[in-house]
């Protein structure tokens, strides 16, 4: 195999594994980013980076849940301190009919009775009396993995490039490329009309009185809720879905929504700092599956990762490497402009 | 000349709602579906006219937030902007003015809610921001319970149909009070009743219809289901046979039982 010259737009968590997985396999690899520092208008900074294949599956398409199962075990290789702890689904008592729809609409779980629940996770003894626990889900403190990121691409000998005003100008301006791979994001939102944003608004709290050691999700019938350790007492409380790329500040109701749930999940969070409020725009497609999108030979789009960025992005960077060096379209997920 | 004619099936009279004439008799709420393709796929399975759209949540009024609305809007049915999450007659009026604007029409889905546990509706702030709206030119389709002195109310304000409840908004517990909404119906049999909420199967939709109720407004139970689209064309389906069902003329239950054949000179018995 030659090795290629190729260039990527957008530092983000698509762009970055794109950058790591195309160097690592000996290709001349430049990431060319808008924001002057890493990450400063980067969705991928607002997610929760829980790689939960099979409790995505309860509203995303089977072909999310099927190349998130993939994606884990990449991860693992880089990062073999990945915590593969799990992922407990609660409901409160009232919302028991919650726990059994999402039960039904997804696999690779089993029901905790409340000793179990207090064996997990000692802090949540006596306040649930069933959940369904994801054995073989995982998380990631998401800022710390995309600075590690960052660091390990330079390190397999990728150019980076940050401050650039529009880098969509850098389009194969340079015949030495032969590649240019967009993972801009919303940034690409001209070139791929059919993109749309979707807002998310999380909170980052600190809680010194309640330890959790794996993504605590809370099913509501209108507020659904997850909390995923960070670290160093740090906890992410997340999101909301709402159909706006508008990206102001949290509203008082979510950020209301929010608190309650994690006030709900238990109390004792109340005493938490509140540390972050923050707003993140995904970009999704109307099916909210992510693309592959072969402009023409040379130039490329992956795009529209939704809620999915952690989880797919290593898949996506594995299925377009493989394109890049065979010339064969292999995924469902590429199509052509 | 042929004595058996086949008999004509009887023409099904449109839905009249404020002058204008559907032939669906479904309308599809555009909230939590598991993306906005299979939202556009339910809303063509359920043959619907009209669906339903929040303002509120989506932040319509932010240039940034078009996108999914201009995707409904493609799909060629009349939009009905909700009140959804307003719980005053202030907010429920300045949200209606606000989608008059956005969405260019003066249909408004009212709901003023009483408390956000239960999504009780508040009707005494119905019936104000109703009153309010239809002095504004607003055409008011109101969200209320099987309340009939409400219902007197708010037709005696000029709303020209009425929208009860089956059960509280996302429950789909179906029909709660059947025997009120039977009531209801026979209270105003010239008033386009809706029900709105609380549908959870087709079967409470066609028993709804089979009560003589006009149409129905549902969102999660289509939604949420596992196939939505496939979902959207049962509850289509079971609409139609509770419709025809009505029209047909159902049959009284009886205490007893009565054979279908005459048991008089049947032979070998």
């Amino acid at each position: 195999m030659t090795s290629k010259n190729i260039t990527i737009l957008g530092a983000g968590i698509t762009g970055l594994w794109q950058a790591l997985t195309l160097a690592r396999a000996g290709h001349h690899v430049s990431l060319v980013e808008k924001s002057a520092e890493p990450f400063d208008e980067a969705s991928s900074w607002f997610a929760g980076a829980m790689l939960a294949p099979f409790c995505e599956s309860e509203s995303a398409e089977p072909i999310v849940g099927k190349l998130g199962l993939e994606a884990i075990p990449i991860w693992k290789k880089s990062f073999p301190g990945l915590k593969i702890n799990g992922t407990l689904v609660l409901a409160p008592a009232r919302d028991l009919s919650e726990l059994k729809h999402f039960a039904k609409r997804t696999d690779g779980h089993r029901w905790l009775e409340a000793g179990e629940i207090e064996n997990l996770e000692p802090d949540l003894a006596n306040r649930f009396q069933s959940a369904l626990f994801y054995e073989s889900e995982a998380h990631l403190p998401p800022r710390k993995t995309m600075q590690d990121l960052l660091r390990m691409a330079e390190q397999a000998g990728v150019r980076m490039r940050f401050g650039v005003d529009d880098p969509s100008t850098q389009a194969l301006s340079d015949d030495a490329d032969d590649y240019l791979i967009d993972c801009t994001g919303m940034g690409a939102h001209e070139q791929l009309p059919e993109l749309r944003g979707v807002r998310g608004e999380m909170a980052v709290i600190k809680s010194r009185d309640i330890n959790l050691s794996r993504p605590v999700r809370l099913l509501h019938p209108r507020v659904p809720f997850y909390v995923v350790p960070w670290g160093g007492h740090t906890y992410m409380i997340g999101a909301t879905v709402i159909e706006s790329a508008d990206p102001a500040n949290v509203t008082l109701r979510s950020a209301l929504d929010l608190l309650a749930m994690a006030y709900a999940l238990h109390p004792g969070f109340g005493e938490a700092e509140l540390c972050e409020f923050s707003t993140g725009i995904r970009p999704a497609f109307p099916d909210n599956i992510p693309k592959i999108v072969l402009h023409n030979q040379r130039h490329i789009y992956i795009n529209g990762l939704f809620r999915h960025g952690f989880l797919l992005a290593p898949v996506l960077a594995e299925l377009t490497r493989h394109y890049i060096e065979t010339g064969r379209q292999t995924s469902e997920l590429m199509i052509e402009n | 000349m042929n004595i058996i004619d086949p008999a004509p099936v009887r023409k099904e009279t449109p839905l009249k709602l404020y002058g204008e004439e559907f032939h669906s008799r479904l309308l599809l709420g555009t909230a939590q579906y598991p993306s906005p393709k299979i939202l556009c796929d339910a809303v063509k399975a359920s043959r619907t006219e009209i669906v339903t759209i929040s303002l509120r949540r989506e932040n319509a009024r932010q240039k940034e937030g078009r996108k999914f609305i201009d995707l409904i809007g493609s799909l060629d049915v009349r939009l009905l902007p909700n009140t959804a999450g307003c719980n005053s007659v202030k907010e429920a009026v300045a949200t209606a003015e606000m989608a008059r604007e956005l969405f260019d029409t003066p249909w408004i889905k009212l709901e003023v809610i009483a408390n956000n546990d239960t999504l009780q509706p508040d009707l005494l702030g119905l019936l104000g921001a109703a009153r309010v709206l239809l002095r504004d030119g607003f055409k008011v389709l109101p969200y209320m319970t099987e309340d009939l002195s409400i219902a007197e109310k708010l037709i005696e304000a000029g709303c020209e149909v009425l929208m009860p409840w089956g059960a509280p908004i996302g429950t789909g517990q179906g029909l709660r009070n059947p025997e009120a909404l039977k009531t209801l119906r026979a209270y105003f049999p010239d008033i386009p009743l809706i029900i709105d909420a609380g549908i959870g199967a087709p079967s409470h939709a066609a028993l709804a219809m089979e009560f003589g109720y006009d149409a129905i407004l549902l969102n999660t139970a289509v939604a949420k289901a596992h196939d939505p689209v496939t979902m959207a064309k049962a509850f289509a389906l079971a609409i139609d046979a509770g419709r025809n069902a009505h029209v047909a003329g159902l049959m009284e239950p009886r205490d007893m039982a009565a054979p279908s054949t005459p048991i008089a000179g049947t032979p070998f018995t």
